[in-house]
């Protein structure tokens, strides 16, 4: 897949409101910068996500969806891990089915103080992306 | 879109220049006004001001609005505040949807503000999607029963009961051991004021003796919960201790028991008999107990407290209704292995802990251990704190256990004024004495303790040259010259772990962090509370505290106690699931996933048996939400429908 010049992924962030939410928070307080074309939807665990919700960002428009786990730092459900990880499974199914490449899903566990963690994360997310150029149905 | 006909505000925050200079503020009104449902759009130098909010009460007033965007900091800062300003101008405060463009755009894409300004706009596109869908949402109230359950009879459980009883509150403590007290009581003089630990706890159960409130199980342990906040039924089970009363021949019975095991009452130090007599002064209660774990039945010492000891007793089973529990179960001390830095190996390497009890015993002018006279000691700090991963796996202490650098100081001190010819080498990494505590350090210093830095990745070690133990150590201080000490002790200063419990914690699944103990919902913000509703934290239970620190989250778990159970009714947080009884097909996905135990099955009328989710259970973590085939089971506050308008309008951007 060719990089298209200009080509800025967008990139869906589904956060936890008491770990990961925080976690990306901090980034913001050290100042740590990084890609500003993120969109953030905070939900109270990452185990809550149904994997059309995923589809639909991809369908929508993103590039795409990163999840930031509350791994074993959840304050719900000591297999969070596990249980998000499910998700994911579903949703790399349910994704390559309608025609997209799994590999614009991204899961991992931000703790709420893993602000280096979640840039590094965003940083590598958006250069996969770029090379996957923009989102398009069919591209599987 | 669908949805309700909403009229929302949108305000804007500078946040003095924090959002302003990196995010185009202007823009952000200017991209926004004109969305669906928006009715008016503005922003300002500090929303959280009396200005900012006096600007939303007025807005909601003159233009009737009935939902509210403020697009400023982290929601963790002011959602609250904004959710009470909007429920001060009548509204319902659910109608209300925090933006975070400060942490999550103009601090983080500070080399972007035109990106961030971009990204601002999303989100507030994004609170605008969630709005259309908002329904007022009322708090859940449920009753609460007047009564605490304090689990663990330590100084921090005791000081929690003693503060819960003055204020009217009904108290149960259950204590795992046969007797109240836990670590303190073990200890003799403590830091900074050289006051006995067993004076201390004696001290508040002689206390708590005098409440009529107050309710103490000893050989006791939680058999299990049920419930919810303000309502918890908690079984527990009351082991026998043999004794029905005090026998005034208890020392003879005690010489006559045939068993000699260590004495955990003294680290080990002592040994002591199956007949476990009430361990210090004041203690409670003050009849003796027989360790069956031990014992053999013998028979001898009922021959000599034939009117006290009755083998027949059996476990009793009771149960209790609690409003809120309070774990205190403390901490274990670090136990060396076998081999580190010679413990265990060498009858002349102790603990800490070993050193306090042996102290506490001593007597005369000379030190002697195992019948040989002490003359120089070399402490080795850090031992079982502050660990490296080893990269195998293996759990570590990576913490440090705080009490132990100010207790080893103090405890050098009293060394220096009652034995001043003992030679003291103090092998340390860092040196923590944090506060008042420095003073110790200096006076220690002062008095003459040799102190000696070495290197995580160097340790010391310890070995015998014939007779002699060595401790061979690269001191940092004086460019890694590498010392050989010999001394008459080494003695290791142990950290804490945590307790075992690993029973316990079947039962209560409190959220455990990194270290092992108890986690807090927040360090600072809440940190005597855990995520599970009613259920309180104090002492080393949940890190390690000095006694000082113990006994103030104790009295802080105690305020945080009574305020849920004082008012006799509790309001929840209304984001809980919820079932949408024509949607569900009763898969029982949901009720698998759910780790709360909060879904049952419900006759609905006109429909039939469907999920139902008890509000006053479920913890709202949404897990049921991702598995359920048909989308009838949802959280409330943050719907389906929510969510998936919120993506849309975040890619159209």
């Amino acid at each position: 897949m060719s990089e298209k010049r200009g080509f800025k992924p967008k990139i869906l962030v589904f956060s936890t409101n008491l770990i990961s939410d925080v976690g990306i928070d901090y980034a913001g307080l050290l100042h740590m910068h990084y890609p500003a074309t993120t969109s953030i939807i905070r939900l109270p665990c990452s185990s809550m996500i149904r994997p059309e919700w995923i589809l639909l960002a991809l369908e929508s428009g993103f590039d795409g969806v990163f999840v930031a786990a509350d791994g074993t730092d959840c304050p719900y459900l000591r297999d969070c891990t596990e249980r998000t990880a499910r998700r994911i499974d579903q949703a790399l199914e349910l994704v390559k089915k309608n025609g997209f490449r799994p590999e614009r899903i991204k899961m991992a566990a931000i703790c709420s103080v893993c602000a280096e963690p979640f840039v590094n994360h965003m940083k590598n997310f958006y250069e996969t992306l770029k090379k996957l150029g923009p989102v398009r149905k069919g591209e599987v | 879109m669908g949805g309700k006909e909403r009229r929302i505000g949108v305000y804007v925050c500078w946040c003095g220049g924090n959002i302003s200079d990196v995010v185009n503020v202007e823009k952000v009104v200017e991209a926004v006004k004109d969305e669906p449902g928006v009715v008016v759009a503005r922003h300002f130098m500090f929303m959280c001001s009396e200005a900012g909010q006096k600007m939303i009460i007025d807005d909601i007033k003159k233009y009737k609005l009935d939902a509210v965007v403020v697009a400023s900091c982290s929601p963790k800062l002011h959602e609250l505040t904004f959710r009470n300003v909007v429920a001060r101008a009548g509204l319902n405060p659910y109608l209300y949807y925090h933006a975070n463009i400060r942490e999550q755009s103009s601090w983080a894409h500070g080399d972007d503000p035109e990106e961030a300004t971009r990204k601002a706009i999303r989100h507030v596109k994004m609170a605008i999607a969630y709005l259309r869908h908002a329904e007022p949402l009322e708090k859940i109230r449920v009753s609460a029963t007047p009564s605490v359950l304090i689990i663990g009879g330590g100084i921090s459980g005791l000081k929690a009961a003693l503060d819960l009883s003055r204020m009217g509150i009904n108290v149960f403590i259950v204590e795992r051991q046969p007797f109240l007290g836990g670590h303190l009581a073990r200890l003799g003089e403590i830091y900074p004021y050289g006051r006995k630990g067993w004076e201390i706890v004696s001290a508040l159960i002689r206390e708590l003796r005098k409440r009529d409130n107050v309710v103490i199980y000893t050989n006791a342990e939680v058999e299990s919960v049920k419930g919810f906040i303000g309502n918890f039924e908690v079984t527990i089970r009351v082991r026998p201790r043999y004794f029905k009363k005090k026998c005034e021949r208890l020392e003879e019975a005690i010489k006559a028991c045939p068993i000699r095991i260590p004495d955990e009452h003294y680290y080990g130090t002592r040994e002591r008999t199956a007949i476990i007599p009430p361990p210090y002064p004041g203690a409670y209660p003050e009849v003796p107990a027989i360790d069956m774990n031990a014992c053999t039945k013998c028979m001898k010492c009922l021959e000599i407290c034939k009117d006290s000891i009755d083998f027949s007793q059996k476990d009793q089973i009771i149960k209790l209704k609690v409003g809120s529990i309070i774990t205190a179960t403390g901490f274990k001390p670090y136990e060396p292995k076998k081999g580190e830095f010679g413990y265990k190996v060498y009858g002349e390497v102790i603990t800490l802990p070993q050193l306090m009890g042996i102290l506490r015993e001593s007597n005369g002018n000379k030190l002697t251990i195992n019948g040989k006279e002490v003359k120089s000691i070399a402490f080795i700090y850090c031992v079982g704190s502050r660990q490296k991963p080893k990269g195998n796996g293996e759990r570590v202490n990576t913490y440090c256990s705080r009490y132990c650098c100010n207790a080893t100081m103090f405890t050098a001190i009293r060394l220096f004024e009652k034995y001043p010819g003992i030679k003291q080498y103090h092998i340390y990494r860092d040196i923590r004495t944090y506060g008042k505590n420095e003073l110790m350090y200096e006076k220690a210093s002062r008095l003459g303790a040799i102190f000696i830095k070495y290197s995580e990745d160097d340790p010391p070690k310890v070995y015998k040259d014939g007779n002699k133990l060595i401790v061979k150590v690269r001191d940092l201080l004086t460019e890694r010259i590498e010392l050989e000490i010999p001394v008459d002790l080494v003695v290791l200063v142990t950290g804490m772990e945590p307790n075992e419990n690993e029973k316990l914690n079947e039962i209560l699944k409190l959220p455990v962090g990194r270290g092992g103990f108890y986690q807090e919902v927040h360090p600072k913000l809440r940190p005597v509370e855990t995520t599970l509703a009613g259920f309180l934290i104090a002492g080393t239970a949940q890190g390690p505290k000095d006694s000082r620190e113990s006994l103030l989250s104790a009295s802080a778990a105690a305020a945080k106690a009574a305020g849920i159970v004082l008012k006799g009714f509790i309001e929840l947080e209304p984001f809980v699931a919820f079932v949408d009884p024509k949607k569900c097909e009763l898969s029982k996905n949901c009720m698998a996933e759910c780790p709360y135990g909060a879904i049952s099955i419900k006759e609905y009328e006109g429909i039939g048996k469907r999920a139902w989710v008890n509000p006053a259970l479920c913890k709202g973590c949404g897990a049921c939400v991702a598995v359920c085939p048909t989308g009838a089971i949802q959280i409330r506050g943050l719907t389906n429908e929510q969510i998936e308008d919120m993506i849309k309008a975040a890619a159209k951007g």
